[in-house]
């Protein structure tokens, strides 16, 4: 073990292995370097068959791609991860309180907690949803967090994801994988099963369905097949047994959403819908939108019928909105966050802006209306050249900017041809938010970024992922 | 079910059944072509996988003249040619991507493999490992898939359509192979009823694997009017005319009754057709005409199934 400054998952400084990490090392020392390699073999192979893929912008249209998957899985200490679920329900149940807030009475706004114009002029706001009721009054029904650990092993929250998070699909494929490569790991430990999502999360959206409707039911509205998350809405739609559709299968008459089945059209209650708000219906927003469904905004607006996420929800996740969070949970709840946020410098402050500046070379920059780990300055690995180009892009709008320190995001080892080596990780748990209660699965979905030094995790970007377990010591 | 969703279902299994079914006659045609020819060799039989599939055309446009290597290659692998096996892996997965979600994971995993196997496939390598071994493969998988089907997916709404789709592209195909006999021409007219015409009918149900049935069936050497009864009146003969159509008629019942009652009707009108026919009648008018007037009535209901059920108008 040579020298590392970054918290390591699996190994302590001094090269001895953690305690919930020890059954998987002892597997992995009296297992034969041919068996692991001849295992991962079998991993690609399977997902291949599987067609575990995903469309990648940008390249040849249609060209599908696997994301790599480590065998090498991310542990968690059950106790740690019972203090990480408290502090994420606190956190999910604050930031639908908000959205309940500024689509209504705006109290945040009036109590001046957090600047008006930051909201409402926001990209993500959405004027049709000012005063309209949602069951539950639930708006971010999945929130994907992105939880990182820096330091000495403390966590952050890097952002909320809450417009249509992706990823939970590989989650449950991850799990699979591992169980069927290697049955012998479940019987050394005591690992938390996810396999329930699915049936979690069709409860969490039956919950929220329209007053006065029984029997419910739930289709999952996809973009279509061609879409980078495509292999996720079916799997999904398959493992709850609703209708994958596409906006050409729906259709509203009288505020009613009916899909067009071979026995005539049939009403839908809930939505849960992967399409972004601008394409949802293109009578009120992208009119040029091929994707949406005209009319299911009215018909939202008339109660007939849910939405998960709600229309909206994307402004909490924003990025000039998340150094707030921590006085949402504050004003709302009446309690301290538990969960910490990133340090975060806001570029249209005039102090932050000098400073970030002056410091690009220690910070990340992020746009703040970008995702995807798309549009970033990583400035410990950037040249001058990067610097100086991304700086122009900052004084044309130094708003659309925030920075925060460059944390050095712990690692765990994943599995190279020469044995094991560390990598970044980051860990994105799925809270579903129903009617009346805040669940989800031990662990979540961790995105380790394969290539060495790299501090991007995005599948886009060449990040692959691992499983993750929930152990009880 | 969702509309769009019966029709992916409905086409995935029509792909798969084609491309088992191209298998078939090009099988045949490869066994035809075995048989010793009294006169110099004119490649003939090579003109019949291309004519009973309506694809001459677009094969003349690309190639100077029909042989055996050719004809092969482009409707085995040609990923240019929509109709080839090729073509038919390609598009029975990408129906089966579009319904992901209503089809079982082993479904899934059969259309999905096959695709990527087909792909590895080379003219070189289809040479090295001989026609006969790549055309079994096929029609393995398509087996396997049926049987997956049967063996994991629920007998709902989405298994009917699949099944429809089956046996509608089964009964078009049985039909062009029976047709192949007419395309492919004897040497001369003394040869009818010689060996090279019984050689040519033995192909004819070796390629839909009936030459057992037809000697437990009738006991009897092979006469095409006995060939042309199992394949087409025989009810018990899971590839005839009268077996396809009566699951056709039965699915159509059973199944939603869509935006109108023409399909049912016609696919009621075809099986009666097919269960109170008689094989001296039809040869008597011609069995080629018979064949052709079945394939177009066929037709005619695959475009009435697509109208009640997959595309219809709500006021």
């Amino acid at each position: 073990m040579g020298f590392e400054s970054y918290y390591n998952e699996m190994h302590l400084a001094d090269g001895g292995v953690r305690n919930h990490y020890r059954p998987l090392a002892d597997w992995i020392d009296t297992t034969s370097p041919e068996r692991i390699k001849h295992l991962r073999k079998a991993a690609n192979l399977l997902f291949h068959r599987v067609g575990i893929t995903f469309a990648v912008y940008g390249e040849d249209s249609g060209s599908e791609r696997l994301i790599p998957f480590d065998m090498l899985p991310h542990i968690i200490p059950a106790a740690e991860w019972r203090q990480l679920e408290v502090g994420l329900r606190q956190r999910v149940r604050a930031l639908n309180a908000f959205l309940r807030d500024i689509y209504h009475e705006r109290e945040i706004l009036k109590a001046e907690r957090i600047p008006a114009d930051r909201v409402l002029q926001n990209k993500a706001y959405r004027e049709q949803m000012y005063g309209i009721d949602v069951p539950g009054n639930i708006y971010a029904h999945v929130a994907g967090v992105d939880l990182v650990r820096a330091g000495a092993g403390e966590y952050y929250v890097l952002e909320d994801n809450l417009r249509t998070p992706s990823g939970v699909s590989y989650m449950l494929e991850n799990r699979k994988m591992m169980m069927r490569l290697a049955p012998e790991l479940f019987s050394r430990q005591s690992i938390a099963p996810v396999e329930h999502y699915p049936d979690m999360l069709l409860e969490t959206l039956q919950s929220v369905a329209p007053a006065g409707v029984d029997n419910p039911t739930v289709v999952l509205l996809t973009p279509g097949q061609y879409n980078s998350a495509y292999f996720e809405h079916a799997f999904l739609a398959q493992q709850m047994g609703i209708e994958l559709v596409s906006g050409a299968d729906l259709l509203v008459r009288d505020d009613t959403v009916y899909m067009r089945t071979t026995a005539g059209p049939k009403p839908v209650h809930v939505v849960y819908r992967r399409i972004d708000d601008d394409f949802l219906d293109p009578q009120v927003f992208r009119s040029d939108s091929m994707l949406g469904v005209p009319g299911l905004v009215s018909a939202y607006r008339a109660g007939r019928v849910a939405l998960a996420n709600a229309i909206g929800a994307g402004v909490a996740d924003d990025k000039s909105i998340y150094p707030y969070v921590p006085d949402m949970i504050r004003f709302y709840l009446g309690e301290e966050p538990l969960l910490n946020n990133v340090p975060t410098w806001q570029l249209r402050f005039r102090d932050d802006f000098n400073y970030v500046l002056d410091h690009l070379a220690e910070l990340v920059v992020k746009e703040v209306h970008g995702s995807g780990g798309y549009g970033m300055l990583i400035g410990p690995t950037s040249t001058e050249r990067e610097r100086e180009a991304y700086k122009q892009r900052i004084l044309d709008a130094p708003e659309k900017f925030i920075a925060q320190p460059t944390l050095s995001l712990s690692t765990c080892p994943i599995f190279v041809d020469e044995g094991i080596a560390p990598r970044h990780i980051d860990l994105r748990p799925f809270v579903l938010s129903g009617k009346n209660e805040v669940v989800m699965v031990p662990g979540g979905l961790t995105r380790v970024a394969l290539r060495e030094g790299s501090l991007v995790v995005n599948s886009s970007q060449g990040g692959g992922t691992k499983d993750t377990w929930v152990v009880e010591e | 079910m969702l509309s769009r969703a019966a029709e992916n279902l409905y086409w995935m299994a029509r792909y798969v059944e084609r491309a088992e079914n191209t298998a078939r006659i090009l099988d045949t045609t490869y066994r035809m072509s075995l048989v010793p020819h009294t006169t110099e060799s004119d490649n003939s039989e090579w003109f019949a996988p291309l004519n009973i599939t309506g694809t001459l055309y677009p094969f003349s446009g690309r190639y100077l003249r029909v042989t055996a290597k050719d004809v092969l290659y482009f409707m085995a692998l040609d990923p240019n040619n929509p109709g080839s096996i090729h073509g038919c892996a390609r598009q029975a997965r990408e129906n089966a991507r579009a319904v992901r979600g209503s089809i079982t994971m082993e479904m899934w995993e059969v259309i999905n493999s096959t695709w990527l196997e087909i792909q590895q496939m080379s003219e070189d390598r289809l040479a090295g490992e001989g026609i006969s071994a790549f055309l079994e493969w096929v029609k393995d998988r398509s087996h396997m898939f049926r049987g997956v089907t049967v063996g994991t997916a629920l007998k709902d709404e989405a298994f009917h359509f699949n099944r429809l789709g089956i046996f509608l592209e089964r009964a078009d195909n049985t039909a062009r192979i029976l047709d192949v006999k007419y395309h492919v021409l004897l040497p001369s007219v003394g040869d009818v009823g010689g060996a090279v015409d019984y050689y040519q009918w033995a192909a004819v149900l070796g390629s839909v694997s009936a030459l057992q049935s037809y000697r437990k069936v009738y006991r009897d050497a092979i006469n095409p009017l006995k060939v042309a009864e199992l394949l087409i009146l025989r009810r018990d003969m899971p590839r005839s005319l009268h077996a396809c159509m009566e699951e056709v008629y039965e699915l159509l019942q059973v199944l939603p009754s869509g935006a109108s009652q023409e399909a049912l009707r016609l696919a009621g009108e075809l099986h009666s057709m097919l269960r109170f026919g008689r094989i001296d009648s039809i040869f008597a008018g011609g069995l080629h005409e018979y064949l052709t007037v079945f394939l177009s009535r066929l037709n005619e209901l695959g475009h009435e199934v697509t109208r009640s059920f997959f595309s219809p108008a709500y006021a």
